[in-house]
């Protein structure tokens, strides 16, 4: 047992920490007040970063990484692998600003997902592009099985028909992955997703929202009208398989969760030390005292500190079981719940704790209070999360337990 | 033993109680305080006897057990094919032995001699003493004593307390004695009747900080000379050896005191839970120990010793809190209401999914403090981390078993209002076990 994160990775965390403050940070306040107005810092940046993953793709860091080492032959030793470092240096990242985060170019959820499932033939093609992730539809919002959006099959390719929201960097990425269903009939095993390029016939942007926070992503609402995509574009098993078509699709998100709770941990990180900061002249901050016997803020602060560290390790473990090849559907959602939720309270909680000074936009403090909202909602809401910890647990369908 | 002589008393009260001469005379108020009192401090009992620690001559030097010798550099969270070996004997014992006996244990404020007796059958000692004193240690091991600690209270934390306290009392004496200390103790801990033994540090005054101890030590010749009161004690009435905190002119200090020693007192009141781990106050009237029974080998870190007993505490809530989310899922997927079973609606659910996470949350810190220490490398502030999240979590917990099983969890029928009893003791102990 060793609880440590290794030398090995800590060369990468700098790196992503040395970018969050030197290049995330001075513009974090500018893309907040300029919404859907590109970062264009990112560029330079993307093309380092995409040097350095080159270079090791063991400790590259960014979306399209996770899942990576799964192939790998396995030896039966212990490794720290891909998912760990992805999750440690996003973190990292995030703990600078997590909406340019979501705004790198080439690291979207889109590049997770052709990661996970693509062929050879389609990571040679969509390999280098930028990959945004469409599923969530006007009328469909945590139940994704339930979405109208619709791919006709035309023989030689597909016709999608239906209107797609809250797609990340929907604008600004090369390409979509869509997810849409053969048949609706059928329910969610005819769900899949298919890569659909920018400049294709019949793919529109609808609009950009306005939102509570994470203001630098832009978030897209795009429809298809009659949009034809190539047959070689759909990602995974075109046949409908009652026995596992949508589960393949959902077992994405168990490496995806792991690493939104790391966003909502570098969020939370970042209010957490600013404002330890700010009360330093008003608090006595040691570890000698129990809990009860410290001021009021002191306590809040130990408790904070102490629900962050449990979010922290409980989410290294849940990569470290991706990385050994561990079924990790309950620890991922059990990390991204707990992450989110109290990242949200620390954010929330910090900008209280700093009283006028943190209601106002001299500081980050509000604006990072604002960003992690979002991160107990997407990629599976706090509720959502714990109906499938619960299901699991329980051993419950989701007929039984809705 | 004290709770015979108070068993008598209190027989003789009741007698004199449903006389009805107390009614005829107008005495039942008084008659109830006198009851209180009684068993609050008028049993005042010495404290046990046994035996006569000797000297084995063994030791030139103070044993120190390593950190184990292959440090891993991979965050790992697999266990050794030992400690998995130890976990499932401990795990059978904790199911077969312990969980069955957690009622009358509770109910008898005490762990039976049969119990304990099986509990060395585990061979928990050996893994406490030195390989040059008669045990098995050969490098440090604060991470097994957790699983250990963890398992056991996953059967009952009462009975568990009462098991490890002696072992702890080994451990600390393996970490912080020195040869003439360990020569002296240590070998009974690895025959075939060890001694009782236990650990006093927490006393009875509200907001207490074990930095800030009232029990005092003062020097007089070549003696040392306690004054105080020890609350929480477990083994109290039958420990032959006792490591007590007290306030020195330099710091805490920690003495090694025997049992029987004048002016060693214990009396009975009664814990809320963990009953079963025989917790005592512990009084100290001018009690002389030998200059020499003081802990100060040069590696003393009274703030160590602190933070190894909290974490063995963190290790038990981890363990019961286990015993309540393996408890609660059978009982909602069985229990039917509306026509259905309950863990069909979300409030019930969400419920069991919330006491997994924090659960699990519980485990981590406290797995991350000791296997910091278990390297040697700093737990202090990830000890503190720990305490004060599991002592939240592991209520909630508690209360969260108790309301899934609704009036049923009010009653002694169901095990869950006594682990609700239990899981407050993670929030007032300190002392009392040693990883």
């Amino acid at each position: 047992m060793n609880l440590e994160i290794p030398n090995k990775i800590k060369p990468l965390i700098n790196n992503a920490h040395q970018v969050a403050l030197s290049v995330f940070r001075p513009i974090s306040r500018k893309y907040d007040r300029a919404e859907h107005e590109y970062p264009k810092e990112l560029d330079t940046l993307s093309s380092v970063l995409d040097g350095m993953n080159e270079g090791d793709p063991d400790s590259g860091a960014g979306a399209a990484q996770t899942g990576k080492g799964r192939g790998k032959e396995d030896d039966g030793s212990v490794k720290n692998g891909a998912n760990m470092t992805t999750c440690l240096g996003s973190l990292e990242l995030a703990y600078g600003d997590v909406a340019l985060l979501l705004s790198m170019p080439r690291q979207g959820l889109g590049n997770a997902a052709i990661a996970a499932v693509a062929n050879d033939e389609q990571l040679e093609r969509f390999g280098d592009k930028w990959a945004a992730m469409a599923i969530t539809e006007p009328g469909t919002g945590s139940d994704s099985a339930a979405i109208r959006t619709t791919a006709r099959d035309e023989g030689d390719h597909y016709v999608l028909n239906g209107e797609k929201i809250y797609v990340t960097s929907g604008a600004r990425a090369d390409c979509i992955v869509v997810w849409a269903t053969l048949d609706p009939k059928m329910g969610r095993n005819a769900i899949k997703s298919f890569v659909v390029e920018w400049g294709t016939e019949g793919m529109e942007l609808a609009r950009l929202e306005k939102k509570l926070g994470i203001r630098a992503s832009d978030t897209a609402a795009i429809t298809f009208n009659e949009c034809k995509v190539p047959k070689d574009n759909l990602l995974g098993d075109p046949e409908i398989n009652p026995e596992k078509g949508f589960a393949g699709v959902m077992e994405t998100f168990d490496n995806t969760r792991p690493l939104v709770a790391c966003f909502a941990l570098g969020c939370a990180r970042a209010s957490l030390e600013r404002t330890q900061e700010l009360l330093e002249e008003s608090i006595e901050y040691d570890y000698d005292k129990p809990v009860d016997n410290a001021s009021a803020v002191e306590a809040e602060l130990y408790r904070m500190e102490a629900e962050l560290e449990a979010s922290y390790w409980l989410t290294v473990k849940s990569a470290w079981m991706a990385d050994n090849r561990q079924p990790n559907s309950k620890e991922a959602s059990i990390c991204k719940a707990k992450s989110a939720r109290v990242g949200n309270w620390i954010t929330l909680r910090c900008v209280e704790l700093a009283g006028s000074i943190g209601y106002n936009e001299d500081e980050l403090l509000e604006k990072w209070s604002r960003d992690s909202k979002i991160l107990d909602i997407f990629e599976g809401t706090q509720q959502i999360q714990q109906l499938i910890i619960a299901r699991r647990l329980l051993g419950k369908s989701s007929k039984e337990l809705k | 033993m004290a709770k015979d002589a108070v068993g008598y008393a209190l027989t003789a009260l009741n007698r004199l109680a449903g006389s009805g001469l107390v009614d005829r005379m107008g005495m039942r108020r008084l008659m109830e305080r006198m009851a209180y009192s009684l068993t609050k401090s008028g049993f005042r009992v010495i404290t046990t006897t046994a035996r006569a620690f000797q000297s084995s001559g063994k030791l030139g030097k103070a044993e120190r057990l390593k950190a184990p010798g292959v440090t891993r550099e991979l965050f790992d969270l697999n266990i050794t094919d030992e400690q998995q070996m130890i976990r499932d004997s401990v795990q059978s014992f904790a199911e077969e032995v312990l969980r069955p006996r957690s009622e009358p244990a509770d109910a008898e404020a005490r762990t039976s001699d049969e119990t304990r007796a099986a509990a060395l059958e585990l061979g928990l000692n050996f893994f406490a003493v030195p390989e040059s004193l008669g045990g098995a240690a050969t490098e440090r091991s604060p991470v097994t004593t957790m699983l250990v600690a963890e398992d056991l209270a996953h059967g009952d934390m009462g009975q568990a307390v009462a098991i490890l306290a002696p072992m702890s009392v080994a451990n600390a004496l393996t970490r912080w004695g020195n040869a003439d200390q360990q020569s002296r103790y240590l070998p009974a801990f690895a025959e075939d009747q060890p001694p009782a033994a236990s650990l006093a540090v927490a006393e009875p005054h509200v907001l207490f900080d074990p930095q800030q101890l009232r029990t005092t030590a003062s020097k007089s010749g070549d003696q040392w000379v306690l004054d105080g009161e020890k609350a929480l004690v477990p083994l109290a009435a039958e420990a032959e050896l006792f490591l007590v905190a007290a306030q020195t002119p330099d710091g805490p200090g920690v003495f090694i005191v025997e049992g029987g020693t004048e002016g060693l007192t214990t009396s009975e009141n009664p814990p809320m839970g963990v009953r079963a781990g025989g917790m005592r106050p512990l009084q100290l009237d001018s009690v002389q120990v030998p200059e020499s029974n003081r802990l100060s080998a040069e590696d003393f870190d009274y703030r160590e010793f602190v933070d190894l007993g909290t974490l063995a505490w963190c290790s038990l809530a981890v363990g019961t809190g286990q015993a309540v989310l393996d408890y609660v899922i059978p009982y909602v997927n069985e229990r039917e209401a509306f026509g259905e079973p309950i863990s069909h609606r979300q409030s019930v659910a969400f419920m069991v999914a919330n006491i997994a996470m924090e659960l699990e949350s519980m485990r981590i810190l406290t797995w991350r403090a000791v296997s910091r220490a278990e390297k040697g490398l700093p737990f202090h502030r990830e000890t503190h981390l720990a305490r004060t999240l599991v002592k939240d979590k592991a209520m909630q917990i508690g209360t969260d078993g108790v309301q899934l099983l609704g009036g049923h969890g009010y009653t002694h029928e169901y095990p869950v209002e006594r682990w609700y009893r239990d899981m407050r003791a993670m929030g007032v102990m300190f002392g009392g076990l040693h990883l």
